[in-house]
């Protein structure tokens, strides 16, 4: 009977053979504690969600953010896509995100694939001039002076340029390409392929998994701009989302065109609860981030293990 | 028959020095001609460092000058250490100095260990599928703005948050942890705690899945408890990366979330909220007080990289590689 049933015990579960049983109580915390964790993170997202597309009575009756949805709809949308500020806004965060992006990955991956190469002419030197950067910097003054020089004041490119390149996030590229793709090169350059010809067709086309995590990265980067908007842009009509989220739902400035305040006062004439229109624009900046995560999330501990180890 | 081909004469370019020289420079020429396209490929970002990281290193200068807008760099008059002088007699830097240390400290307790026990925690799971599924929710928050985050915990803690809504409608004294200057360090480690805690295990989880399972199969079977295996195995086999991490955090003492400090700063006040970097910012920029600003930046990273050579000092000196080797 027991020399029959052991080794369908063993498949069933994971467990090793030698590791003690579980024990309940000890199942219990480790459950508890993680649904916890996740519910920390998933309920307030929940509830910022539900808000924005809640009525003003479900607003009313919940006292603010609304847990458990009565009456639901979208005006809290129709009113934040036709107001001016926020689709501008909007339009400006994802040309930056998009632009930079793209701008981004191309130096990224030329200065690391040209890095990669041991004993390469140079190399040696360059890796230096990038290193230091990480070591020491000029401080906030500096730069803020160098960009006004070059014109960046009031300029959207402010938004861009200062933080197009991530050293870190080229060391990370350049360990890859270094230690993945090596063979492959060399059989490229028997076959005649030059350097340009070799990053495009072999060396690209095998490191998706480390180009998709560190395009990830950027890109949240960009859509995420705040500080450099505050710098560096001082006229409204040119700001990113972020910026418009800081004055209009944390400051508590009325939004124009809307009347809408954080003390809940409320000038127009529609059923739609401020809060609402609040939750609406902070739930529009989440949603790109929701959408590119999932795919690219499964090559998280690749591309991050290859980054801690190169420090 | 066919032509031989003459070989073309070998015109040196200039007297050379000696036999040795000459092949060391021409295999110097040889390289740089076959690695031009590489050199060609990294100049867009070195470019970029240039202009945005190397010419603001040189731009600490205005830090001994009295810098003035309408004069520029080249004009400004030299005035030596007098912003120095100025700047460490300014009570408020130092109250920005002490606040960055405390909040640095504070995190360093309450932070640094939970990625490090989450990570455990989600390494003893043996369903693949719920440690997949609780890593995708806790990595969330890193990708969201501290403008994001922070009005998230203004909707749920703040006065008239989710929290305080709650004890209103139960009748209990409302507490407004949001605006509160003598709590507010714990509110920010609790704030990056959310937002970075889960990304957090990332590093961890990989030391973990990178200890040879035998070890713990050989324990066992020598009647070693879980304690004891967590305590002799698990521990020393994240040691290195633990340690690494602490050489980070240390290097960077001196930084303290600037974003999300300098979001907060109107409802908290100055007095809690001002670290070495809002004050750069509000003396430098927003007062136009540029050379007492780049003072402040330059006292800082000159400290910071002292702090990041001294971590690793430390860390070689207990064994481990630190950020570099020895």
């Amino acid at each position: 009977m027991t020399t029959v049933s052991a080794p369908v015990q063993a498949t069933r579960n994971l467990r090793p053979s030698w590791e003690e049983p579980h024990t309940k109580a000890g199942q219990t915390g480790k459950g508890a504690v993680l649904l916890v964790t996740v519910a920390l993170v998933i309920v307030p997202l929940w509830m910022v969600v539900i808000t924005s597309f809640s009525t003003q009575g479900s607003v009313n009756r919940a006292g603010g953010m609304v847990l458990v949805p009565h009456g639901l709809t979208v005006e809290a949308y129709h009113q934040i896509f036709t107001n001016q500020l926020i689709i501008h806004s909007l339009i400006v965060s994802l040309a930056i995100t998009v632009i930079g992006t793209v701008l981004s990955m191309v130096t990224t991956v030329l200065c690391a694939y040209g890095l990669s190469r041991s004993g390469s002419y140079g190399h040696r030197t360059i890796l230096m001039v990038l290193v230091v950067t990480m070591f020491f910097s000029g401080g906030l003054i500096p730069t803020f002076l160098v960009v006004s020089a070059l014109g960046g004041y009031d300029n959207y490119w402010s938004l861009v340029l200062p933080s197009a390149v991530s050293v870190f996030n080229i060391l990370v590229m350049r360990g890859f390409f270094a230690g993945t793709a090596q063979e492959l090169i060399d059989a490229a350059s028997i076959d005649g392929a030059g350097d340009w010809r070799t990053l495009w067709s072999v060396v690209l086309p095998t490191s998706r998994a480390v180009t998709a995590v560190i395009a990830l990265f950027y890109a949240v980067g960009y859509w995420n701009t705040f500080f450099n908007a505050l710098l560096y842009l001082p006229d409204n009509n040119k700001w990113p989302l972020q910026m418009v989220i800081y004055t209009y739902t944390l400051q508590g400035s009325a939004l124009p065109g809307t009347g809408v305040t954080n003390t809940g006062q409320y000038f127009g004439t529609q059923q739609i609860a401020p809060l609402a229109i609040q939750m609406a624009v902070v739930t529009l900046t989440l949603v790109p981030i929701l959408l590119i995560y999932p795919s690219v999330q499964r090559h998280f501990t690749k591309g991050m293990l290859l980054g801690a180890i190169k420090g | 028959m066919t032509a031989i081909p003459k070989a073309p004469p070998a015109v040196p370019a200039c007297p050379a020095p000696s036999v040795a020289g000459v092949r060391k420079r021409d295999e110097r020429r040889r390289r740089f001609r076959r690695d031009r396209a590489l050199l060609i490929m990294t100049a867009p970002a070195v470019l970029l460092l240039v202009v945005f990281n190397y010419v603001p290193m040189f731009g600490t200068a205005t830090a001994f000058q009295s810098y003035s807008i309408y004069a520029g760099f080249m004009h400004s008059p030299w005035t030596g250490l007098t912003t120095f002088r100025s700047l460490f007699a300014d009570p408020t830097f130092w109250s920005a100095l002490q606040n960055t240390l405390v909040l640095s400290l504070v995190q360093l307790v309450l932070f640094f260990p939970i990625p490090i026990a989450l990570a455990m925690l989600l390494n003893s799971i043996m369903s693949n599928k719920v440690r997949t599924v609780v890593q995708s929710i806790v990595y969330l928050p890193h990708f969201f703005s501290w403008v994001l985050a922070i009005t998230i915990f203004q909707e749920m803690l703040g006065g008239a948050g989710a929290l305080n809504q709650f004890l209103r409608q139960h009748g209990i004294a409302t507490w407004d942890i949001m605006t509160n200057p003598d709590t507010f360090k714990f509110l920010v480690t609790a704030q990056v705690v959310w937002k970075e805690a889960g990304w957090g295990i990332i590093v961890f989880l990989a030391a973990l899945a990178a200890i040879d399972q035998n070890l713990y199969e050989a324990a066992a079977v020598d009647g070693a408890g879980r304690w004891r295996r967590m305590w002799h195995i698990t521990l020393p086999g994240i040691r290195s990366i633990v340690v690494l991490m602490l050489v980070l955090r240390l290097g960077n003492i001196l930084t303290v979330g600037f974003e999300q400090l300098l979001i907060q700063r109107d409802a908290v006040g100055r007095d809690a909220s001002e670290v070495l970097d809002t004050y750069a910012f509000y003396y430098g920029v927003v007062n136009a007080n540029f050379s007492l600003g780049a003072a402040a930046s330059l006292f800082k990273g000159v400290l910071s990289l002292i702090l990041i050579l001294a971590a690793n000092k430390i860390a070689h000196l207990v064994g481990e590689d630190g950020l570099y080797r020895k």
